[in-house]
């Protein structure tokens, strides 16, 4: 009897790119449902979206690349590369906001630099970047959070009008909707002069962070660890980047309270948590050595206290991520592990 | 009994209960035997008989040619029917030298000569062990004659390792042959070390094989060898991946196990040295795990050169679905063409492998650089990196990221989410090395050719020259002592052979 031949191994594990970028997607689910109860059906609507416009765009460029659509779609890497950016940006911004965004990120930084697995840059961040340069009023408003079950909530419907026509509902103040981030109330209450103290007194503030964002923080780090424990996500990078992050805040922190934040503010606001374990650890932008995921999430925690502290934008995940990007390969070649029976150095 | 764990290594499917419930069965004569030369690394045995020769069972049919070879024997009493080439056991299907033996049936042995190994000098010893034809049984096929000879490579032995491991899915020849005939297994390890004298032996056997690991327990009882069960854990039975986990000692990377002290037979090897030894027999069978997708799995003993058709029919023939047919394990088995070649020192397990047994047959993504396979290897190399080299086919680059340490395993294959089929990649890298390497030895060998040439030409010059100054003797004489082309070829080849580290030196040393 004769057999075809193939080369070993002959079994292989229950694996695929799918289903780790499903992974992805499962592990966002809690913090995105927090950031619906605080900041309304816009977060939802911009998901969705995002995610269309994604799909299509992917679609498109495949087919103009000549690559198998069936097999490329079903990898779910582009409604990851959507679902990066559209949590990252204003709940109400206008449909064309996030139509830009994804098209820089699924056009441009994904696809032109050579499709899955090649972009040297987060596609997401890449899209994000590009709107916060274009369009900067548009993405610095954000609605006040409170609960979607309120009274002063906007409706689904108001939402969809808001973000398709620009009409925002006349029963609403115009500055009772949205408002600035609470690390933006920190950034430009500190350059007036004021002390920590005096700015967190301020109503966009909770417990520890930002009223409404600390929750969804919360839910990301759930999230985000599932995703470290089920190995989607290389341990490393979140702990390089929160550890760098605390780090650093605290020895400013300890030089002067009043003029510098305290640790658990940094690591709860903004994008931190959810940069470190959903952001930065994309891996075919990150590092992909074990040290050397250690040196480019520490990069990252260093250069978003930077940003933050010293530099012209109030949060600096998108920058910092994109910054080290570039890194990664150098940080590769100097880190690379001892091989088996090689002399320990 | 502490353990080191290597990194990396997988869990996998078992599949160990299909084959080994039933004791291991001697498989019938067959009619015919297909003998291969090339049963070992190595240089091919030099045959000693022709057709029509009568060879009884034991009978010597295939010379050790050189230090790295082992002798190949006629495995029943018959007449050789063909000395050609038939197809093998081989990845490319490629045919080989082979003797072909029509079976008697009558089983007669030659003369069987025990040998009293404490009382024999060690290379007297090593002697009997090459010329029995003891190879690596593990699927190496290694000759055990050169890895018994410590010589230039460490003082004293430190750890004696027997490989009891068996950490392929399927697989589960050794698995019975512990079971079975733990006694003979350590009668044969007292023989390794006598010769090797080592200070500690250690039995690696995966903690999934219970009842090996009580038998060898019970047989080692009083003779200081520990049985060490390790975790279950692909590819802990690589010799490299068993000795890190029994000793922390790591083979360097350029040397062997013996720079470290370490020396690791597989348990079945043992078994048959204390078959050539104590009873004079030497390797014409060997436990072969016949599995998969045949209506009876189950380990047969089998005479070397039976066709792997025969053991199939035996073990009540294919099921419906085969698609493919693997010797070895999964993992690191080979497919074959056909079912008709022959068992051969090597063939472990013959796996008929059904759709729902194997992988998918998958289109490839693009590497997603996720690292699962660096997560994996147990070689600690970055297999991503590799594979981009590879790819690129820039092989300086693939050697500076220690292609050559890859054992190719197949863990990183394993994992890979999109499917590539690395191990693969770096075979091809492999090969296309070697063959550089070998197109440089040979332009080396032109080029000292034409050198040799060159200066043949000057001096004829000169000496004409010398000889027109002194208008001296007639020129039929200058033609005699010209020397000849091919004598000057011979010479060049000899100058480029001496420089590699000659084989004959080793056996001078050891004969």
């Amino acid at each position: 009897m004769r057999f075809r031949t193939v080369t070993s191994p002959h079994i292989l594990g229950e694996t695929s790119v799918g289903r780790i970028m499903r992974r992805v997607l499962y592990a966002m689910v809690p913090g995105i449902a927090a950031l619906v109860w605080f900041f309304g059906w816009g977060v939802l609507v911009n998901l969705s979206l995002a995610s269309g416009i994604a799909l299509l765009a992917e679609a498109a460029i495949l087919a103009v690349r000549n690559k198998p659509l069936a097999l490329y779609l079903n990898d779910y890497s582009a409604v990851v590369t959507a679902w990066l950016l559209a949590v990252a940006l204003p709940p109400l911004a206008p449909w064309w906001l996030t139509v830009i965004g994804v098209l820089a990120a699924i056009v441009v930084a994904k696809h032109l630099y050579g499709g899955l697995g090649y972009n040297p840059f987060n596609p997401a961040m890449i899209g994000y970047v590009v709107l916060l340069i274009s369009f900067p009023r548009e993405m610095s408003t954000w609605p006040i959070p409170h609960g979607i079950d309120q009274a002063h909530a906007m409706t689904l419907w108001e939402t969809l009008q808001a973000v398709f026509s620009g009409v925002q509902p006349a029963r609403f103040a115009p500055d009772a909707l949205t408002g600035a981030t609470p690390l933006d109330v920190l950034r430009t209450q500190l350059g007036l002069g004021l002390t920590v103290t005096e700015v967190r007194n301020s109503p966009v503030f909770g417990i520890v962070a930002g009223s409404g964002w600390e929750w969804a923080a919360l839910g990301f780090l759930a999230g985000g660890l599932w995703l470290v424990y089920t190995k989607a996500a290389a341990w490393q990078i979140p702990a390089g980047m929160l550890g760098t992050l605390a780090v650093i805040s605290t020895i400013f922190y300890g030089i002067d309270p009043q003029r510098y934040a305290p640790p658990w503010f940094h690591l709860w606001s903004g994008a931190a948590i959810f940069g470190a374990f959903f952001i930065a650890t994309d891996p075919v932008t990150a590092s992909t050595t074990p040290r050397g995921r250690l040196i480019y999430g520490a990069g990252i925690g260093l250069l978003v206290y930077l940003i933050r502290g010293f530099g012209g934008y109030p949060d600096g995940v998108a920058f910092a991520v994109l910054l080290m990007n570039i890194a990664a390969p150098t940080i590769d070649l100097y880190t690379r592990p001892r091989v088996f029976g090689a002399h320990r150095e | 009994m502490r353990l080191f764990p290597f990194h990396g290594g997988l869990k996998t499917v078992r599949h160990k209960t299909e084959s080994n419930r039933q004791a291991i069965r001697a498989a019938a004569l067959p009619k015919r035997l297909i003998v291969p030369l090339r049963q070992h690394v190595g240089a091919i045995a030099k045959p000693l008989v022709k057709t029509g020769d009568p060879v009884l069972k034991g009978q010597r049919i295939g010379q050790p040619d050189g230090y790295v070879s082992a002798a190949v024997h006629a495995p029943t009493s018959g007449v050789v029917i063909a000395v050609d080439q038939q197809p093998v056991p081989h990845p490319s299907g490629m045919t080989d030298w082979c003797v072909s033996i029509e079976v008697d049936g009558e089983e007669r042995w030659i003369e069987r000569c025990p040998v009293d190994y404490q009382h024999l000098h060690p290379s007297d010893l090593r002697n009997v062990v090459r010329n029995a034809g003891v190879v690596g049984l593990g699927g190496a096929v290694f000759p055990s004659a050169v890895k018994m000879n410590l010589s230039g490579h460490c003082e004293r032995l430190e750890h004696l390792i027997l490989n009891g491991a068996e950490c392929e899915p399927w697989m589960t020849c050794d698995d019975r042959l512990m079971r079975e005939r733990a006694p003979e297994i350590v009668a044969g390890i007292h023989i390794l070390a006598h010769l090797l004298a080592p200070r500690e032996v250690l039995i690696g056997i995966e903690d999934d094989k219970p009842e090996a690991i009580a038998a060898m327990a019970a047989a080692c009882a009083g003779t200081g060898y520990e049985v060490r069960p390790v975790p279950t854990r692909y590819p802990s039975g690589g010799v490299k991946q068993l000795t890190k986990l029994l000793t922390n000692k790591e083979a360097p990377t350029d040397g062997r196990s013996t720079d470290i002290g370490v020396q690791c037979f597989n348990v079945a090897t043992a078994y048959t040295l204390h078959r050539a030894i104590h009873h004079g027999e030497p390797v014409i069978s060997r436990i072969v795990t016949v599995t998969g997708h045949v209506k009876q799995p189950q380990n047969l003993e089998v005479l070397l050169g039976t066709p792997f058709a025969e053991l199939i029919a035996e073990s009540g023939g294919y099921q419906d679905g085969v698609q493919r047919l693997i010797m070895g394990g999964p993992l690191m088995g080979f497919a074959l063409h056909d079912d008709r070649v022959p068992v051969t020192k090597a063939t472990n397990c013959i796996l008929a492998a059904g759709a729902e047994d194997l992988a998918l047959e998958q289109p490839a993504m693009p590497c997603i650089r996720c690292g699962a396979c660096m997560d994996v290897c147990p070689a600690d190399l970055l297999p991503q990196q590799l594979y981009w080299h590879a790819r690129a086919k820039e092989f300086d680059k693939a050697q500076d990221y220690h292609l050559f340490s890859c054992i190719e395993c197949g863990c990183c294959s394993y994992v890979c989410p999109s499917r590539i089929p690395l191990v693969q990649y770096y075979r091809y890298a492999k090969n296309e090395i070697w063959a550089q390497e070998k197109e440089k030895q040979k332009a080396e060998l032109a080029r000292q050719r034409h050198q040799a040439r060159l200066e043949r030409l000057e001096r004829e010059k000169q000496e004409r020259e010398a000889k027109l100054r002194q208008k001296a003797p007639p020129r039929s004489d200058a033609a005699a002592e010209k020397p000849t082309p091919t004598a000057s070829i011979a010479h060049a080849k000899e100058a480029a052979s001496s420089a590699a580290d000659s084989p004959t030196e080793a056996i001078a040393r050891d004969a």
